[in-house]
């Protein structure tokens, strides 16, 4: 439940975990977007999946309220080296040091750059360094551009809501206590962050405008956003630059890492997991099959089926980031080749070298309730209903109540 | 004589009986699937309200403490709200709408079939789909609605983005499906009696005072039904803002809370949060505010609703 065969890395993978489980089983896999309300009817009724693909994010709230099997036994029985993965992937699966799911897709966070636009505008690719808020403010005043009352190009777009712990991190701050008991929505350092990122938005002409424009991208086709240079720069996952990769080659993309206010290199972490529902029927071959799908054998020889997919169409390839470190740097070292395009190849080698230093939000027992709690205060600042101050503090008190709550509730 | 009178009248009860019986047996469908897909959940959802099922296992009695969390929850004012504002601006707008269709198409002749499956093929649209099609026509930037305005002048606002802008732009999104209530007021409108007209017209009544004296008291039992149903469907509004706004990872992270109606933060309380308990309360909540507005409602028809036969 919850994965998508949509490309060679897909279904590569799926052909090894069936192999592994020889033909005694046969795999369906239900399609589409892992679902709250499929799952939850699944499990009430006791007619679970065996195994289900789902945000880490989420893996917390589940696991606290008793729908997924500790991996405990998994783990021992597959001799799986939880070392093979991401450090951060890992944490976002565990719950009161209780593994939960195998970490699968391993998202990282660029900088992405329009250097045309750039370019017009005399602003360098040095000017957007997000360590140095003065100058990024004053690079994206320089970059926006309006029209008749319309924001016609976004100078900087911070993407806040959904990138907040990134600001907040790199002013200092954590969402949560590393235990995932504690939320520090509220932390003065974060509401600073907060308030400079809001900032960078109302100077733009505001939210309403700024949003307008961004819904109206072409993000995924060939008129997007960087053949229209209707934005200068943005914090965004890496897999839209395979994305852009695939749609449009020939754009000047320029790319960077998002920096801390100390200048270090930062770069928040997030994906999907492998979990075994409680009340599975078959927990071993469930087990195997997590286990395969997130071995670096199955990587490696799915990213090489993916590269020579994309390679025969005459497209780029410009590297995969798993959850497995092993299968990491074997893609990177043999399977993932310079593309002759300078700028997706900066893009991947800057996408290798920051994996392994991202940071993730901890796993919490409250799950989506503690990420809604802080993007709705966010939401509640752009609209200019509260202050910064006054939304993360509201924020602060839902989220605490949800984690002491479902902490409470925990068996 | 005892048994000559009793033969047919137990013929006659045996005859009813059976009758009876085949009655029961041809709603017997309805029956069924009334107890099994809406009485029991119905009924479950009022025991599961007084408690803190989790939707997944997890289950202790919790008394009356839902009910008393209702009334601390911000969201639950603000959804409420939301959908109050939302019901009063949407219901006699798509009424007056589907009124002025409906009027056009009784001119419309022969074409009149026509125009009816287009003014109805509307309604057959997924709401999932509505729900895509309101970001895209009332995009601030680059929408059709904003692109018609500033044809004749009009900076078109933010409607997906800006809060006061967002429940008024769903409101004109739901009139793509007022196509069902202009057939029932067509069907009502081909009713009226021909010869009130003309009597009407006879004493020279214009235009405008027989429609306000002849056709919409005409018309006031299909015009009563509609506020009923339309009401109680606004109230229950969940798709079209909860694609918009809150269904996929793009637009959830954006969730305005101008568009949080009651249903969408049911649902998030129940299978995003795993308060089912919880949620359940929330749903009687709103069961009790749609049984009072319809009963005031159906109380003030009274003084307003026509119904042929009636001695008025």
């Amino acid at each position: 439940m919850g994965f998508g065969l949509g490309d060679a890395l897909a279904t590569d993978r799926l052909s090894t975990a069936e192999a592994a489980l020889g033909g005694g089983l046969k795999v369906r896999v239900d399609q589409g977007a892992f679902d709250p309300q499929q799952f939850l009817a699944s499990v009430a009724s006791h007619d679970v999946p065996d195994v289900v693909h789902m945000d880490r994010a989420l893996i917390g709230g589940y696991a606290a309220r008793g729908a997924l099997v500790p991996l405990t036994d998994c783990v021992r029985d597959e001799h799986i080296d939880l070392s093979n993965y991401y450090r951060p992937a890992i944490a976002e699966s565990t719950l009161d040091g209780t593994v939960y799911a195998l970490p699968d897709s391993y998202d990282s966070r660029l900088v992405l750059m329009d250097d045309t636009v750039l370019k017009a505008d005399g602003v360098s690719p040095g000017q957007l360094d997000t360590a140095d808020w003065n100058g990024l403010r004053q690079a994206t005043a320089k970059l926006a551009q309006s029209k008749g009352g319309k924001l016609t190009r976004i100078g900087f777009d911070p993407k806040i809501p959904e990138f907040f712990p990134l600001w907040a991190k790199a002013n200092g701050a954590d969402l949560i206590s590393a235990d995932g008991r504690t939320a520090e929505l509220n932390d003065p350092k974060a509401v600073q962050a907060l308030a400079y990122a809001v900032g960078l938005v109302n100077e733009q002409g505001g939210w309403a405008k700024l949003k307008s424009l961004r819904d109206s991208f072409d993000q995924f086709g060939s008129d997007n956003e960087f053949v229209k240079n209707q934005v200068g720069a943005f914090p965004m996952e890496d897999w839209y630059v395979n994305s852009l990769a695939g749609t449009t080659p020939r754009i000047d993309l320029g790319t960077s890492v998002f920096r801390a206010r100390d200048g270090q290199p930062l770069d928040w972490t997030s994906g999907y997991g492998w979990a075994i529902p409680k009340g599975a029927e078959h927990l071993k071959a469930a087990c195997t099959f997590i286990a395969t799908m997130t071995s670096t054998k199955a990587w490696v020889h799915a990213a090489e089926a993916k590269a020579k997919q994309v390679r025969d169409g005459g497209g780029l390839y410009t590297g995969d980031v798993t959850g497995n470190i092993a299968a990491d740097r074997i893609i990177e070292k043999d399977v993932w080749k310079p593309t002759g395009k300078p700028a997706f190849d900066q893009a991947t080698r800057t996408l290798y070298a920051i994996a392994p230093k991202a940071f993730a939000v901890p796993a919490n027992s409250a799950g989506e309730e503690f990420q809604n709690a802080w993007q709705s205060a966010i939401n509640r600042v752009l609209s200019g209903e509260q202050t910064p101050r006054q939304a993360l503090d509201q924020a602060q008190a839902e989220a605490q109540s949800a984690l002491d709550l479902a902490n409470e509730e925990r068996r | 004589m005892t048994r000559k009178q009793n033969g047919p009248r137990t013929a006659n009860r045996s005859g009813r009986r059976r009758e009876t019986l085949a009655a029961y047996g041809f709603i017997s469908p309805w029956l069924i699937g009334f107890v099994v897909f809406t009485a029991g959940p119905m009924i479950a959802s009022l025991v599961l309200s007084f408690t803190d099922y989790d939707g997944i296992g997890h289950t202790h009695g919790v008394g009356l403490d839902n009910y008393r969390q209702l009334f601390q929850d911000p969201n639950v004012a603000n959804s409420l709200l939301n959908t109050l504002v939302f019901t009063v601006l949407r219901v006699p707008l798509s009424m007056a709408a589907a009124l002025a269709l409906a009027m056009l198409l009784l001119r419309a002749g022969r074409a009149s079939g026509f125009f009816r499956t287009v003014f109805y093929l509307p309604v057959m649209t997924p709401p999932v789909a509505v729900g895509i099609l309101f970001l895209l026509l009332f995009n601030g930037n680059q929408g059709l609605i904003n692109h018609v305005l500033g044809m004749v002048g009009i900076p078109g606002p933010s409607w997906t983005t800006d809060s006061a802008w967002v429940k008024p732009g769903l409101v004109l999104t739901s009139l793509w499906s007022v196509g069902s209530t202009v057939i029932i007021y067509l069907a009502a409108l081909r009713n009226v009696p021909q010869e009130l007209y003309e009597a009407a017209e006879l004493d020279g009544v214009g235009p405008w005072n027989r429609f306000r004296h002849v056709t919409l008291p005409q018309i006031s039992g299909a015009l009563f039904f509609t506020l009923i149903v339309n009401t109680i469907a606004s109230l229950q509004t969940f798709t079209e803002a909860y694609t918009a706004f809150f269904g996929s990872t793009n637009s959830q992270t954006y969730s305005s809370d101008a568009a949080l109606f009651y249903v969408v933060y049911l649902f998030q309380e129940a299978f995003q949060y795993m308060h089912m308990g919880y949620a359940s309360a929330l749903a009687w909540l709103l069961f009790l505010v749609i049984l009072a507005i319809t009963a005031v409602q159906a109380k003030l028809s009274k003084r307003f609703v026509y119904y042929e036969g009636d001695p008025r």
